[in-house]
């Protein structure tokens, strides 16, 4: 342990005493850390961004929807969600919590005052609060009463209140969605952007309204939200909301399911793929640049092998073993790479939130401390790596040789 | 404490072989100053080698304090090395970005001896070469002589059984040369084992006992009569 504490002593000293041959030599794994923590953190800060848009839909929530094929497109003939396979999800599924059904209306703009604006227009009921997890800064969402009595009322985002130019709390005020009159009686928490458009260009108001303004004729094209109510279940949940939802579409065994069941999450999981996918990549070329860094290591490694003979021979006079000698410059070339890691992690998240401050709108740049670990430790064991072959090198030299060099 | 037996040591020129040493027999006990002379090429500095467990003999057996180190693999004879033999050599071979401490130290560090001991040893063996004032400077920061006693320092440092010095005084003035030998004599007097290699005559007669080397062989083993007697 001491000699070991002695001969990282060592090698630092060693190190310190060419500072300026150090840098270089280090330079290839100061670039190659450099540039991945660079990308790395501005592709984290990305997704980081992104996910916590997501975030606030909990892995606890999913979503059914009709599924239509191309045929089905083609055809016209669609398949749909109806209420009966929403009634069953409610009232015969153990383990489901809230349910939201969910229905876009399709409708001309929406306008006050002489303005307009198209927002989405959902129509949902009270549940769809609880389900998303989407709260009022205004007023309120929509309520039983509302569905009940068919009240003309509407919660609106914040984009759509910007767009129609309302006041700042515009809570109380009438606007139009297509011809229908609305009276506003919240409005949401902003959602920020997503990918450059908005979340809170939209407008929600009571399911039975909604179906009033599709016309009862036209079939509305519907979905559902719902809870689950253990996290845990989640699987088991899916499994049984399938069997229930067959059950109420009358489908027969072996035919195919025309709808799905899915996580809210599988977009986060989607994306997730991406940016794995992405980091891979661009883990096997920051590999190749710390592969051509440890190469230039190797070669310092045994110029310096090559000088210090006389040194080597001295120490092994003295007593140290082959290990000794082999420690010390492992240590010394592993040390080398790290400081070069550890140089270019900083560096290269400067670099990072250079270039996000840069973009506009890009979210600032994030580097995990899982990606600064495990790029330090890389860098350091490239070195120990490239190391080996000078070090061997160094330890196997004979010691009346080595003192005898000039 | 130093029994050599049939000492061969053979060495490959190309197609080649030729004897460094053609059987050598050597006895050398407790305390005793020797001198080992002879022209170059003689095999002198392959014997000091030998003794000094930087090499092994290719026939023979060599015994230090008991132990057969002619078998030895290189991490034995590390160890040997280290805590058996001091060694100093003509040109001091300190360690230069280290100071004048850390050079005493560097033995003690394979040994595995911890810091606050080592410094203590260190300082001690400072103290006996008479630089303990010159700790903390650097070996390009002293004189010749001064670089040597360090040499001298770190030799001892570790106890030895042998104290091994290969042409101390050849980068030396004469002045100097003078110093370095009183400190070899005062170190036998105090009961260490010196061995000295040269081809001073000045050098050998401050020994008790000369070898003289010539051809792979011991050729003469005089005791100097007027030295031992003291």
């Amino acid at each position: 342990m001491y000699a070991f504490m002695e001969a990282f002593r060592a090698a630092l000293s060693s190190l310190m005493a060419h500072r300026m041959r150090s840098f270089l030599t280090t330079l290839g794994i100061l670039i190659g850390t450099g540039s991945v923590i660079a990308v790395v953190s501005l592709v984290q800060g990305f997704s980081e961004s992104i996910k916590s848009q997501f975030a606030d839909i909990g892995g606890s929530t999913m979503t059914l929807q009709a599924e239509n094929n191309n045929e089905n497109f083609r055809t016209g003939k669609l398949n749909n969600i109806h209420f009966a396979d929403i009634d069953a999800l409610r009232y015969k599924v153990p383990g489901v919590g809230v349910v939201a059904p969910i229905m876009q209306v399709q409708t001309a703009g929406a306008s006050y005052k002489g303005r307009t604006g198209s927002p989405q227009i959902i129509a949902t009921t009270t549940e769809f609060q609880a389900v998303r997890a989407r709260f009022p800064e205004y007023g309120r969402f929509i309520v039983e009463s509302d569905d009940k009595g068919r009240r003309r009322v509407a919660v609106i985002g914040a984009q759509l209140r910007d767009d129609l130019h309302m006041p700042e709390n515009p809570v109380g005020e009438f606007f139009r969605i297509g011809n229908e009159w609305f009276k506003v009686v919240g409005m949401m928490e902003k959602q920020g952007e997503l990918l450059g458009f908005s979340q809170d260009n939209y407008a929600v108001i009571p399911f039975d309204v909604g179906r009033a303004l599709m016309g009862n004729n036209n079939e509305p094209f519907i979905s559902a939200s719902f809870t689950v109510q253990k996290m845990e279940e989640v699987e088991q949940v899916r499994e049984r909301v399938k069997r229930a939802v067959r059950q109420s579409r009358g489908l027969k065994p072996g035919q195919e399911n025309d709808f799905k069941v899915e996580a809210a999450d599988t977009f986060i999981k989607q994306f997730d793929k991406i940016t794995g996918t992405a980091t891979a990549v661009l883990g096997g070329i920051v590999g190749i640049s710390l592969l051509v860094g440890g190469i230039g290591i190797m070669n310092i490694m045994l110029v310096s092998v090559t000088e210090r003979t006389r040194e080597i021979g001295i120490l092994k006079a003295l007593g140290a073993t082959r290990r000794d000698i082999l420690i010390q410059f492992l240590l010394e070339a592993g040390l080398l790479a790290l400081l070069g890691g550890i140089i270019g992690i900083i560096l290269g998240y400067l670099v990072g939130m250079g270039i996000a401050a840069m973009i506009p709108g890009f979210p600032p740049a994030q580097a995990p401390l899982w990606v600064v670990i495990a790029a330090a430790g890389f860098s350091a064991l490239v070195g120990v790596i490239f190391g080996i072959m000078p070090a061997s090198k160094a330890a196997a030299l004979d010691p009346i040789e080595a003192l005898r060099f000039e | 404490m130093i029994s050599l037996t049939n000492i061969v040591k053979r060495y490959k020129m190309g197609e080649e072989e030729f004897k460094a040493l053609d059987g050598v027999d050597l006895e050398i006990q407790r305390n005793e100053y020797v001198a080992l002379i002879g022209p170059s090429g003689s095999g002198k500095s392959t014997l000091m080698n030998l003794l000094g467990c930087l090499d092994t003999p290719s026939e023979g057996k060599y015994v230090l304090n008991g132990r057969d180190t002619s078998t030895m693999d290189d991490n034995d004879l590390a160890k040997v090395r280290n805590q058996e033999i001091g060694f100093i050599f003509q040109s001091f071979h300190l360690l230069p970005r280290m100071t004048v401490l850390q050079n005493v130290m560097q033995p003690l560090v394979y040994r595995g001896i911890p810091k606050a001991e080592r410094v203590k040893m260190a300082s001690e063996a400072l103290d006996k070469v008479g630089l303990s004032h010159r700790m903390g400077h650097r070996p390009n920061q002293l004189s010749g002589g001064q670089r040597q006693r360090v040499a001298v320092a770190r030799a001892l440092v570790g106890k030895p059984s042998i104290l091994l010095a290969d042409e101390p005084t050849g980068n030396l003035d004469s002045k100097t040369s003078a110093e370095i030998m009183a400190l070899f004599d005062e170190l036998h007097q105090q009961g260490q084992t010196v061995i000295v290699v040269t081809h001073e005559p000045d050098i050998a007669a401050h020994c008790h006992r000369t070898l003289r080397v010539s051809d792979g062989k011991i050729v003469q083993d005089s005791i100097n009569a007027k030295k031992a007697a003291q």
